[in-house]
């Protein structure tokens, strides 16, 4: 993150006394704090100083500077800012109008890798204050289509330009092996098979003859130069492989060709991953699901079950919980809700939709829990956050409260009393 | 209905000559021309059309059923504390505490759990756009502008696996609606959620004829449909006047049968028994505009609207809706999918209620007609953060009471009270937690879900040897 690198070089740069006058810092004080990456603390503080995380403890061991911003969170809930692994945030402001969607490219090309959707994010979206009020701080915003959709990003919700919400650029690279991909294929999975194969061949033939590539003195290849860039560089270690599976053997498909490449899987969807529960385990493959699902919806996912996410975790596999969901993001922590319901460990729901998909998607070191260094996005709740009659009472990312306001809270405010004159005279503010 | 179609010939008899007893028996309604039986002329005057594919619903085996020690959410203004509820005869026979258990009575320890009546969902595709949604599954719209003659039941595959999990959910009663790609779509279908082999079997006895309609930018812009909002509003006024000449046509014959009778017309006929107030009316729109001009069109043809579907704008003219007296069918929180969806706010529900209109959350989502009550604590919750003061019991009415009156069954089910059909849900805790499930589930007395007995849990043929099963 940027912004968070500049200000650890000014902190660097001016002469440590200088900064308590200069710094913001907020205190959460008695709460109940889950950071996740350690046990439940009653009566808790979180400390929060610029952009980072200073201090999380019970109340006597954390010192709270005296010209902190002191927020009384007793009787609250005090979590990490919630993560979305799987979205199109910023990429999509009315789904069914077209000119304001930028997730998917329009194209026959099955193998769309260098496809980024970086340039496309609008900070100025109405849908990134409707999610981050929701509790929901960080997303992954995911491209979608093809065989290979192309490159995610993962993005903090507050952010004047898209190199403010930056988290990790380029952070995934997106694939499928579902009916859909096979239709962009051949219409057969053998057909996607082999079209995902040939790729990853060529990407490796490409790593290993740049010299030739670039004087024409290679054999033809399937893709372009910068679909083999971005593959070579996958293969490379520098993402993770994201496939988008949902029949066991779908994900069989998957483990397969990972292994053949030595591809740093996960699985998203996974809706018959607990079919396969022991062998992502052992391959130690996070699976990103979304909970609140049990329909057959199509016959790669007949085997669909709320208790999805509750098995693989009992199982050992890293569960992240995904809404999969633009619009409704925030409906993310009913889903890991729905995953307590049908038997996942509470503070497993937790990690899931913080920790888990900031590990699954390379951004652990900075998000997805409460711990000094850490950007400060947390979230205070009235209660239980996988409660529906829970309210967040305090969204914080990197550090800045984040205010009370977005497009439907000013239609709120505009039409919660009917005046002498026409709505259009109240800015809802 | 029985009693109407036999009442049905008798007047026939007097009309007309030959009637012999049966609804079946042909008559001669004239020397030249079309000729129908004594039961379709009575039909054509009484407007009992719904006696076509007259349910067949059968409930299970019901056993006298006594829930105690639950807290008891009536839908009807209280909450009973360490409650019992008696179910007898199909019904909901008696409510308070301590009641004695009557010998032969089955007794259901309910303490630390809730009772509330069945849950209703005043929208949903369950079984017409059945999963898994593939291509050959797909039965919701017909082409055609306006196809006020079809008739829902039509297009229902009462083995869509949707139908179990509802009702595991604690759903007991839906109504499959048509649409909504024309303007006028047809009959919907108010469904018992108990699966069954016919559509018939699942039909919801009795239950008032409705009328799909819909609004605003889907059933405009398709091949040989309307380009713009004002061509669907001339439509439906050209549909609805074409309506009332059939109408009248008819009536003028019926009055006086001696020339050719006027050809029956299915489409017409449906739209006859609307302008004769004898259907409840659910139209499917999402713009305070939209819904403003189908409110005027309503007014010219003299026609009730009983609930807009949707209704993503409901909140800024819920003073209107509260004056027609027209219901609200909406979501907790959907929004952003389409424009005409973009000022959609989690407080519509409630705003629409403390305006005085039926506020209803509906699902017309077959993952969300499985949590209707989260979705009603969703919106409870949007509306005490504006600072709408709702109780629990009020906002339990949004899933119950209110689609119940939508669907004209609000004499019948919706709230525990004495006497309805005992269509009731035992929780495993706070319907309003997410942690809450559905223990068991009593449609008409029968216990149709059990959580703890496979044997108490349908699955559709569909799913038999699936990857659930194997």
């Amino acid at each position: 993150m940027h912004l968070r690198r500049l200000s650890l070089l000014a902190t660097f740069l001016l002469l440590i006394p200088v900064l308590p006058a200069t710094a913001q810092s907020t205190a959460l004080v008695g709460g109940t704090v889950h950071p996740v990456s350690g046990p439940e603390i009653k009566d808790g503080v979180v400390l929060l100083q610029d952009d980072t995380i200073a201090a999380v403890g019970p109340r006597e061991e954390v010192s709270i500077p005296s010209d902190a911003r002191r927020i009384d969170a007793s009787g609250q809930v005090v979590t990490p800012g919630l993560m979305d692994a799987s979205t199109a945030t910023g990429l999509v402001e009315v789904s069914a109008v077209g000119s304001t969607r930028d997730n998917a490219l329009d194209t026959d090309d099955a193998i769309r890798a260098a496809f980024r959707v970086t340039d496309g994010i609008n900070p100025h979206s109405v849908v990134i204050p409707v999610t981050r009020l929701g509790g929901v701080t960080t997303v992954a915003s995911t491209p979608s289509g093809g065989a290979v959709a192309g490159q995610g990003a993962v993005i903090d919700l507050h952010g004047e330009t898209v190199d403010e919400m930056l988290v990790r650029d380029r952070a995934a690279l997106y694939a499928a092996f579902t009916p859909g991909a096979a239709e962009a294929t051949g219409e057969a999975r053998g057909g996607l098979a082999m079209r995902l194969r040939e790729a990853f061949e060529d990407a490796q033939f490409y790593a290993e003859h740049q010299d030739d590539y670039q004087r024409g003195a290679t054999r033809d290849l399937s893709l372009s130069r910068l679909d083999l860039e971005a593959l070579a560089s996958t293969l490379d270690g520098e993402r993770p492989l994201v496939v988008r599976a949902a029949r066991a053997s779908d994900i069989d498909a998957a483990l397969r060709i990972a292994e053949e490449f030595d591809l740093d899987l996960r699985i998203e969807g996974g809706e018959e991953a607990w079919k396969r529960a022991d062998r992502l385990a052992a391959a130690n493959v996070p699976v990103i699901v979304k909970a609140l699902n049990n329909l057959p919806t199509d016959f790669d996912r007949l085997g669909t079950r709320f208790d999805n996410a509750a098995r693989l975790d009992s199982a050992g596999v890293p569960v992240a919980i995904s809404s999969f969901d633009t619009h409704n993001a925030r409906t993310l922590r009913l889903e890991a809700g729905n995953a307590v319901r049908y038997g996942l460990a509470r503070d497993a729901a937790l990690r899931a939709v913080t920790l888990a998909p900031a590990e699954a998607l390379g951004v652990a070191d900075t998000h997805g829990s409460l711990a000094p260094g850490k950007t400060a996005n947390v979230v205070v709740w009235s209660d239980d956050p996988f409660e529906p009659l829970t309210s967040v009472e305090h969204v914080f990312i990197g550090g800045t409260e984040m205010p009370d306001d977005s497009r439907q809270k000013r239609l709120l405010r505009r039409y919660d009393e009917r005046g002498d004159w026409p709505p259009a005279y109240d800015d809802g503010s | 209905m029985h009693v109407r179609s036999h009442f049905a010939c008798l007047l026939a008899v007097v009309l007309l000559t030959g009637c012999a007893g049966t609804d079946s028996t042909t008559t001669s309604s004239s020397d030249t021309g079309a000729e129908y039986d004594a039961a379709t002329i009575e039909n054509m005057r009484e407007g009992t059309y719904n006696d076509a594919f007259e349910s067949s619903y059968d409930p299970p085996p019901a056993t006298p059923t006594l829930i105690r020690d639950a807290t008891i959410m009536t839908a009807a203004g209280k909450t009973i504390e360490n409650g019992d509820l008696l179910m007898r005869e199909r019904e909901i026979d008696t409510l308070g505490t301590d009641l004695s258990a009557p010998e032969d009575v089955q007794v259901v320890d309910g303490s630390g759990m809730y009772v509330t009546p069945g849950l209703i969902d005043s929208h949903s595709h369950l079984g017409v756009s059945a999963t898994p949604q593939v291509g050959p599954h797909y039965d919701n719209n017909e082409v055609g502008m306006a196809t006020p003659e079809l008739w829902m039941e039509h297009g229902v595959w009462p083995q869509g696996p949707g139908f179990a999990r509802a009702l595991a959910g604690g759903t007991t009663t839906a109504l499959l609606l048509p649409g909504s790609g024309d303007l006028i779509e047809g009959r919907g279908f108010t469904a018992k959620l108990l699966p069954a082999r016919t559509p018939q079997a699942m039909k919801f006895p009795d239950a008032p004829g409705t009328l799909k309609m819909a609004c605003g930018e889907n059933p405009k812009g398709g091949p040989g449909f309307p380009t713009t909002r004002m061509g669907t509003a001339a439509g439906l006024r050209s549909t609805f006047l074409d309506a009332q000449d059939y109408h009248e046509q008819w009536q003028s014959w019926l009055n006086d049968p001696t020339g050719e009778p006027p050809e029956r017309d299915l489409g017409m006929e449906t739209l006859a028994q609307v302008l004769r107030g004898e259907m409840l009316v659910q139209v499917h729109c999402y713009r305070a505009d939209d819904m403003a001009t189908v409110m005027e069109i309503a007014q010219e043809f003299d026609i009730d609207i009983r609930s807009f579907h949707h209704a993503v704008e409901a909140y800024k003219i819920r003073d209107l809706l509260a004056e027609r007296d027209i219901s609200a069918s909406m979501w907790s929180n959907w929004w952003g999918f389409k424009m005409e969806a973009f000022d959609g706010i989690p407080q519509n529900v409630a705003l629409v209620h403390e305006a005085g209109a039926r506020a209803i959350v509906h699902s017309d989502d077959d993952l969300e007609i499985q949590r209707l009550h989260h979705e009603a604590a969703k919106a409870l919750r949007a509306g005490r953060e504006a600072g709408l003061d709702i109780s629990r019991n009020e906002a339990l009415r949004w899933v119950t009471a209110h689609p119940a009156w939508a669907l004209g069954l609000q004499d019948r089910v919706g709230t525990l009270e004495p006497g309805k059909n005992a269509d009731v849900v035992l929780w495993t805790g706070d319907p309003f937690s997410m942690y809450t499930k559905a223990h068991r589930v009593w449609m008409d007395g029968a216990l149709v879900y059990d959580r703890t007995d496979p044997d108490r849990q349908p699955r559709s043929d569909f799913e038999l040897g699936g990857p659930l099963q194997n």
